[in-house]
């Protein structure tokens, strides 16, 4: 150890600096985020035209992506397939709309008042995990074989996760702010519609892209047992006759139109709350 | 104003015959350690709590400024302010003026979301004078703020009290932020003043001076903090 006469004492070994690691945040390519989305899928569809190209999966089997295109086209010129499409998207959306209506009803009601829970929280509960193929065909017997019973299976589906991300959110909103809100004179409806509803959001559509995704699974269900138009119709159809090529398109659309109607949920996320822009972490 | 105040949470006793009036135009400081009563009393005197027994009277016109800003992050920064009035007097431009008032007005359209901790607080102030009131209940509204930001709220706050004249009670722990902006000094301990006198020292209030320090030296002495080494 030496010293020198200012008091300062030297250390004994020398420390090795090192220059900080810096986490470098990626810059966000727009061109380059598309690319990576569309990369998964192409590679999905390269593998399929690998497999059936090759003739290691039958083609009577799987047909290959060029039959299937073929297919496509030539049901969407003879057949009406658009027809068909709009007929199980509008299902779909109708039940949609009842269920998560409902849904986010019943969610606020239950979340915000205490009377509500007791009242109708146990009975949502069991009526969540009765299995949809079995309501169906109570709906059938009580409503027929129409577009009702389709459209209620669909609503009583989607109504479930609407309602249970519903209330989440709207028992967790930050109290604090609901307080001070309330001190400066917010009542009642507007307590309500101006405050718990846009700060629960988040969740609220959380549920409602559980939902919109349920809504399909229940149309495709619903179309399955009975139906004189739609995606499902076809579906039936080409099944019996075995048109495997059909059947594959259908699929595709049903995937489709999953995909489409979650798209749908999140430019309504990005319309209905401007102000996470700016603030949510990514 | 508080007559004979009794309140208790779980069998313990928080507010024990407590007896407390403000005067219009008066600035109360209310000081005492944590748990001693001081939030249940404004929670009180802002109708979010209720008085076991005795009585208490207030203002219809009463504003607060909480220890965070609680604003809503779905308004934008005009919205907030003018939150809760109708729409006569909830306009946009009264709430520019408002916020011009605390050096706000660039951020009229924003979102709270994108503001600081210091300019969140201060348009929590522009929302509670908005509305002119009769009594301003402050609760350690400079709490969270940087100590910066802090000596600059302070200096804010004492300039709009002069100039609106609200009765004000301030809760705070801070005793050299007491007798900066305060009239008047109560501390609270378990439940009970345990003294409440007037200050005396001329305005503009400054840190520092004989008559301060021994008054914070008195105030911190019945607070409970020891005083022994500061006598260097």
């Amino acid at each position: 150890m030496s010293a020198d006469l200012a008091g300062t004492v030297a250390v004994e070994e020398a420390i090795t600096l090192v220059s900080p690691r810096v986490h470098r945040e990626q810059k966000r390519n727009r061109f380059r985020s598309i690319a990576l989305r569309v990369a998964g899928p192409l590679a999905v569809v390269g593998l399929w035209w690998l497999l059936t190209g090759t003739g290691i999966i039958d083609p009577t089997i799987l047909p290959s992506p060029l039959v299937t295109w073929k297919t496509f086209w030539h049901l969407l010129l003879h057949q009406d397939l658009l027809g068909d499409i709009g007929v199980s998207l509008a299902r779909a959306a109708v039940g949609l709309a009842i269920g998560a209506g409902f849904g986010l009803i019943l969610g606020i009601t239950v979340g915000l008042f205490r009377l509500g829970e007791e009242l109708l929280d146990a009975s949502l509960q069991m009526f969540r995990v009765i299995p949809f193929p079995a309501v169906l065909f109570l709906f059938i017997v009580w409503f027929g074989i129409g577009e009702t019973a389709k459209v209620l299976l669909i609503a009583l589906a989607t109504l479930f996760p609407m309602y249970l991300n519903t209330f989440n959110g709207v028992r967790n909103v930050d109290r604090r702010i609901v307080e001070a809100a309330r001190s400066f004179g917010l009542r009642g409806r507007r307590l309500v519609t101006g405050v718990v509803v846009p700060l629960a959001l988040p969740s609220i559509l959380t549920g409602l892209r559980f939902s919109a995704g349920v809504s399909i699974i229940a149309l495709v269900f619903a179309e399955t047992i009975n139906a004189n138009k739609g995606i499902g119709y076809l579906a039936n159809q080409a099944a019996s006759f075995n048109q495997v090529p059909v059947l594959v398109v259908c699929i595709i659309v049903y995937a489709l139109l999953g995909i489409f109607v979650d798209l749908c949920v999140r430019i309504l996320e990005n319309r209905l709350m401007p102000w996470r822009r700016q603030v949510a972490v990514r | 104003m508080l007559g004979g105040a009794n309140k208790s949470f779980d069998s313990h006793t928080v507010l024990d015959r407590l007896d407390l009036q403000i005067d219009s135009g008066e600035f109360v400081a209310l000081l005492g350690a944590s748990g001693s009563g001081k939030t249940t009393i404004l929670r009180i005197l802002l109708g979010l709590e209720t008085l076991d027994s005795g009585e208490v009277l207030v203002t219809p016109a009463r504003s607060t400024v909480f220890q965070e800003p609680r604003l809503v992050p779905s308004k934008r920064v005009w919205r907030n302010v003018v939150i809760g009035l109708d729409k006569g007097s909830g306009t946009r431009e009264a709430a520019a003026q408002a916020l011009e008032v605390v050096g706000l007005s660039r951020h009229v359209d924003a979102w709270p979301g994108t503001l600081s901790g210091g300019e969140a607080q201060r348009v929590a102030l522009a929302r509670a004078l908005i509305r002119e009131p009769e009594l301003l209940l402050l609760d350690e509204p400079f709490a969270a703020l940087d100590a910066l930001t802090r000596l600059k709220m302070q200096r804010q706050v004492a300039d709009l009290v002069d100039r609106y004249g609200p009765g004000v009670l301030l809760v705070t722990h801070d005793v050299e932020e007491a007798l900066v902006l305060a009239d008047r000094v109560v501390v609270l301990e378990h439940g009970r003043i345990c003294l409440d006198r007037r200050v005396e020292l001329p305005k503009p209030r400054r840190i520092g001076g004989e008559a301060f320090d021994t008054l914070r030296d008195e105030l911190l002495a019945q607070l409970g903090v020891d005083q022994s080494d500061r006598q260097r």
